[in-house]
């Protein structure tokens, strides 16, 4: 007898958002001016902030599409109801013998921040990462200046791993690096 | 200053450089040992060949060179300049001061002598002394408790848990980040 499976259809999409790919183009002229934003920048990167043309970003990108084995699974998050690119997400560093990974998440349209769009986006990259790349965990690195991207991610279900003791110099103080993980039997039970 | 202290020269051994044509050898036996490798990396253990092995030293001093954020030493007995490890520091930036730290004695015959004790004293020696760093940081796996006695030993405090990270033999270990201040490295040592 034939079985009909109901697979999930909308893995991409939210209720706020959707994960897309969209034109290099068009990404590299979101991210050169989001590069500006020095707030953003502070937030998202441990890097040092640097104004790279969109020229060279979209060079970058189309290098990055054609290697055959991607390192990187990233998306970028559309808002629905405008269709406007609010940012991007994606998953990296995979080491797939042991089913772990690191998520990485920026917002670059700053009106778009403490409504609920990055946390969507997170959950729709958590259920990537659990169901399509089947990872065990999933772990991120946050700045401990960065409080609402710490509740955002304790929203999703992550759980504090412990602090890397002033990783980072900025403004002449130290700072540290938290780090948080999600199991999979957590990520369900949620 | 004092131009007299050493950096590379110790009592039982040195922080030497890597000699391509003897130590392809020595290093193809070591990656035979799965559990030497296992012991220091989450990669899939594989054997290589010495042709291999000097392959993976013209890439390792081409990032050094490049990527100039990686310092590597063989390390070697003084007494007949034998290769019995390597130790590095790895991935630094430059702008936070922070890096990380890899040490391993191939041979387990030449374990428990006080080989990696004294390497990993003139390692610090470097990192902190001679580089500028501000922090180190070890990652080591649960199964690996001499590794976690070793750095502890020498002032690396766990940090942080990354809990389920590794999965080897069939079951799932956490995996450990130990850090160490310039500030904690310089009160033991004086």
């Amino acid at each position: 007898m034939e079985r009909e499976y109901e697979m999930m259809k909308n893995i991409f999409q939210g209720k706020l958002v959707s994960l897309v790919a969209e034109d290099p183009q068009v990404v590299a002229n979101a991210y050169a001016h989001w590069n500006r934003n020095a707030e953003f920048k502070r937030l998202l990167d441990a890097d040092p902030a640097m104004l790279w043309s969109a020229k060279k970003i979209k060079e970058w990108l189309e290098k990055e599409i054609e290697d055959s084995e991607p390192k990187f699974f990233s998306f970028q998050i559309r808002d629905l109801q405008s269709g406007k690119m609010i940012g991007f997400t994606g998953l990296g560093d995979l080491e797939w013998n042991h089913g772990d990974g690191w998520v990485g998440i920026g917002i670059g349209e700053s009106e778009y921040w403490g409504k609920g769009y990055g946390t969507e986006a997170m959950q729709l990259t958590l259920r990537y990462a659990f169901t399509e790349l089947n990872l065990h965990r999933v772990t991120l690195g946050v700045f401990d200046y960065n409080p609402r991207a710490i509740r955002s991610y304790e929203k999703v279900g992550f759980k504090l791993e412990g602090r890397l003791r002033g990783e980072m110099s900025r403004q002449g103080k130290r700072h540290d690096i938290l780090i948080m993980g999600i199991l999979r039997s957590e990520w369900e039970i949620g | 200053m004092d131009v007299k202290i050493p950096l590379f020269d110790g009592e039982l051994v040195c922080l030497a450089p890597i000699d391509p044509e003897r130590d392809a050898e020595i290093e193809s036996k070591w990656t035979h040992d799965a559990e030497y490798l296992r012991s220091l990396s989450l990669d899939p253990a594989r054997p290589l060949s010495p042709a291999q092995v000097k392959k993976k030293y013209e890439a390792l001093e081409k990032d050094v060179e490049e990527a100039k954020n990686q310092f590597y030493f063989a390390v070697r007995l003084r007494s007949d300049d034998r290769l019995v490890g390597f130790t590095r520091i790895y991935w630094i930036w430059w702008t936070h001061r922070s890096g990380l730290v890899s040490l391993g004695i191939g041979d387990p015959g030449d374990r428990k002598q006080g080989y990696g004790t004294e390497a990993l004293g003139m390692l610090l020696g470097y990192a902190f002394d001679e580089l500028n760093l501000y922090r180190l940081t070890a990652v080591v796996a649960e199964y690996n408790q001499a590794a976690l006695r070793f750095f502890e030993n020498a002032g690396f405090v766990q940090e942080v848990r990354r809990r389920e990270a590794v999965n080897r033999d069939g079951r799932r270990w956490d995996l450990f980040h130990l850090g160490l201040l310039e500030s904690e490295w310089k009160g033991n040592t004086r």
